[in-house]
C-alpha cells in the first residue's frame, strides 16, 4: 500500500511462558509490520499480552517461536553486543517511570548516553537541550522524588530520546496519570513523532490514547491479533468482537438495550468529514420522513471527529429504502442491524 | 581496686578502632563482590546461574552458622598460617574477617535486590551490558542501604572483636576479660563497655546521617 519503511516487522511470533508445570501462551502467532513514521497504537485488555509483544520488539523478550526484524535485522541471531547496539535505537518508557531516585534528573538524562559511551560533555550538553525538549529545563538539578508523575514521564522520555532513536516504545506510559496529564504527555509524544520523526510504538489499555494520537492500530486479545488497520478504519468499522467492545465500551452494537420493534435498524457511521455536517437534518428534509436514534457516541480522533449511531427507520420498507439511499447519497456508511446484533 | 590504668584502655579502645576499621575493610573487599556475585546469579539475577548460586550460597549459610566464638577457635590454625601468630590484633582481623564476610554478602546481596526491577529493564532497554547495570545502575540506586548495611556490619564487628578478647585477641575485649572477667575489676570493666557504648552511638550516627545524605526519594 504505501512505500514506507518497514521498522518493525513480526513473523508468526508466538511466546510461550511456564514455570515447569503450567505453560501460558502469552503472544499467539503474532505477524504485523510497524512503518517508519507511524505511531502504532496496540490495544487489549489487561493480560492480554501487549507489554510481553512491546518487549519482544527490543528482545528485553525472548521469542518461543517466529521472529522480530528490525530494520530487516532478526533480533533472535544479533549478538549481545550487537543488540545492545540496536538498543540503543530504540528508546523505551514505562507507566512506572524507572527513574533513578538518587540521581538528579539531568543526571537520569545523561544515563543513556552514558551507556552508550559519550564523552561528558557530549551528555551533559545533550541531555540539556532533552530536558529544553521535554519543557523540564528548570528542574535539571531536582531529585526524581520532588517531581509529579507528568513530569517524571517527561524525564524519562528526554533520558530515552538522547541518544537520538528511530522509535520509541510506550509501555502503558499515560496508565499512571490523570486524564490531564495523559493529554499533555500524547501531545508531546506527538511533537516528538512529527518534529523530530520518531516512530512511535504506543502500549495502552485505553481507546482514548489510540483515538488521540495513534495512526494505526492493532488490537490483541489473550495473545492473538483480533484486528489490525487504520484506526479510522478501526473506528468506523471494528470487524473483531473485542474490537467492538473496545469502540463502543457502553455496548452500542448489542441490541439487547433496545426494545426489538420489529422495525429496521442501521448503523451510520460517520467518518470525519461528515461528522461535521447535518446530515440527519438533510435527510429528513429530502426524504420528509423521520428517524429515530437509539444510541450515538461520538469520539475525536487525530482532531477529526467519527461518530456512531443506531438509528430505527420508520418504515415502510420503500420509506427505509429512501432514508438509506440518500444517507449514502451524503457518503454516510451504513450497516443494518440484524436482530441479533450482527451487521447484515 | 586499683586507679584505672587509662593508658592501657586508650591503647585497647585504638587496637580495638584499629581491628574493627581493617576488618571491615577487608570484609568488603571480599563480600561486596560475593554480594554482586550473588545477586548476579540469583533468582532474579541478569546471570542467573543455580551452580554459582547454589555453591556460594552455601558457603555463606555454613560459615553464618557457626557460633563466631567457636569460629575462632576453629580458625585458629588458618590464622596461624596468614598472620603466623594466633594472638594479637593483626591475628585477630582473620576470623573477623572470614566470620563477617558472609553477612556482608548477603546484605550487599539484599541491597541490591531492593533496587526495583523496572530499573534493571530501562537500563537493559538503553543497551547496557549486564556489568553496566550492575555498576551504573543497581548500585548507585543501592548506596543509602548498603551504608546502612555497613555500619550495622562495622558494628557487628566491634562486637565480635570484644569476643577475640576471650582468646587473647587485644583491644577493649581483651582488657575486659582480662581485668574485669579474670580479676573481677568492675571498675575497668565498666569502663570498656562505656567506651564500646559511645563508640556505637557514634557510629551509628555517621551512618544513618551519610545514608540520608545520600538518599534523595
Amino acid at each position: 500500500m504505501s512505500d514506507r519503511q518497514t521498522v518493525f516487522r513480526l513473523e508468526h511470533v508466538s511466546k510461550v511462558f511456564s514455570d515447569g508445570k503450567n505453560e501460558v501462551k502469552a503472544l499467539d502467532d503474532i505477524s504485523l509490520e510497524i512503518e517508519k513514521g507511524d505511531i502504532f497504537g496496540i490495544i487489549g485488555m489487561s493480560g492480554a499480552g501487549k507489554s510481553t509483544l512491546v518487549r519482544t520488539l527490543n528482545r528485553l523478550e525472548d521469542v518461543s517461536d517466529g521472529a522480530v526484524y528490525f530494520n530487516g535485522k532478526d533480533l533472535k541471531t544479533l549478538p549481545a553486543a550487537k543488540l545492545r547496539k540496536e538498543r540503543q535505537s530504540i528508546g523505551m518508557i514505562f507507566q512506572g517511570f524507572n527513574l533513578l531516585m538518587q540521581k538528579s534528573v539531568i543526571k537520569n538524562v545523561m544515563m543513556a548516553l552514558k551507556v552508550a559511551g559519550a564523552p561528558k560533555e557530549k551528555q551533559i550538553e545533550k541531555a540539556k537541550e532533552m530536558l529544553e525538549i521535554v519543557g523540564l529545563a528548570d528542574k535539571a538539578d531536582a531529585y526524581p522524588a520532588q517531581l509529579s508523575g507528568g513530569q517524571k514521564q517527561r524525564v524519562a522520555i528526554a533520558r530515552a530520546l538522547s541518544t537520538d532513536p528511530e522509535v520509541l516504545l510506550c509501555d502503558e506510559a499515560t496508565s499512571a496519570l490523570d486524564p490531564k496529564i495523559t493529554g499533555e504527555i500524547l501531545d508531546l509524544l506527538q511533537k516528538i513523532n512529527r518534529e523530530l520523526g520518531v516512530t512511535i510504538v504506543i502500549i495502552t489499555h485505553e481507546m482514548k490514547v489510540v483515538e488521540k494520537i495513534c495512526t494505526k492500530v492493532a488490537i490483541i486479545n489473550h495473545g492473538h491479533l483480533e484486528e489490525i488497520g487504520s484506526v479510522h478504519d478501526i473506528f468506523t468499522n471494528p470487524q473483531s468482537d473485542v474490537g467492538r467492545q473496545l469502540v463502543y465500551p457502553e455496548g452500542a452494537d448489542e441490541l439487547n438495550p433496545f426494545d426489538y420493534t420489529g422495525r429496521r435498524l442501521i448503523r451510520i457511521a460517520f467518518d470525519g468529514h461528515s461528522a461535521n455536517e447535518p446530515i440527519l437534518a438533510n435527510v429528513i428534509q429530502r426524504t420528509g420522513y423521520s428517524i429515530n436514534i437509539l444510541e450515538a457516541n461520538t469520539s475525536s480522533i487525530n482532531g477529526q471527529a467519527f461518530g456512531q449511531m443506531i438509528a430505527e427507520l420508520p418504515g415502510p420498507d420503500e420509506a427505509d429504502e429512501k432514508i438509506i439511499a440518500s444517507l449514502r447519497k451524503d457518503g454516510v456508511s451504513i450497516t443494518e442491524v440484524t436482530e441479533k446484533g450482527a451487521s447484515a | 581496686m586499683g586507679s584505672i590504668p587509662w593508658d592501657l584502655i586508650g591503647q585497647g579502645f585504638l587496637e580495638t578502632l584499629e581491628m574493627s576499621v581493617v576488618s571491615t575493610m577487608i570484609t568488603y573487599i571480599i563480600g561486596l563482590p560475593m554480594g554482586v556475585i550473588l545477586s548476579f546469579t540469583g533468582p532474579q539475577g541478569l546471570h542467573q546461574n543455580k551452580a554459582v548460586y547454589g555453591v556460594i550460597g552455601a558457603i555463606v549459610n555454613i560459615v553464618r552458622s557457626i557460633p563466631f566464638l567457636i569460629l575462632l577457635v576453629l580458625l585458629i590454625p588458618v590464622t596461624r598460617f596468614i598472620v603466623g601468630t594466633s594472638l594479637g590484633t593483626a591475628a585477630t582481623c582473620v576470623p573477623l574477617t572470614i566470620g563477617t564476610i558472609p553477612i556482608v554478602a548477603r546484605m550487599v546481596e539484599q541491597s541490591l535486590q531492593e533496587v526495583p526491577a523496572g530499573i534493571k529493564e530501562s537500563a537493559l532497554a538503553m543497551g547496557a551490558s549486564p556489568w553496566q547495570v550492575i555498576r551504573l545502575f543497581i548500585l548507585p540506586e543501592a548506596v543509602p542501604s548498603l551504608i546502612l548495611g555497613a555500619t550495622i556490619n562495622f558494628l557487628t564487628i566491634l562486637g565480635y572483636s570484644a569476643m577475640a578478647g576471650f582468646v587473647g585477641g587485644g583491644g577493649l575485649g581483651d582488657i575486659a576479660v582480662r581485668y574485669g572477667y579474670y580479676r573481677y575489676d568492675t571498675e575497668i570493666l565498666l569502663v570498656t563497655v562505656v567506651i564500646l557504648i559511645v563508640i556505637v552511638q557514634v557510629v551509628q550516627e555517621i551512618g544513618t546521617k551519610l545514608a540520608s545524605s545520600n538518599k534523595h526519594d
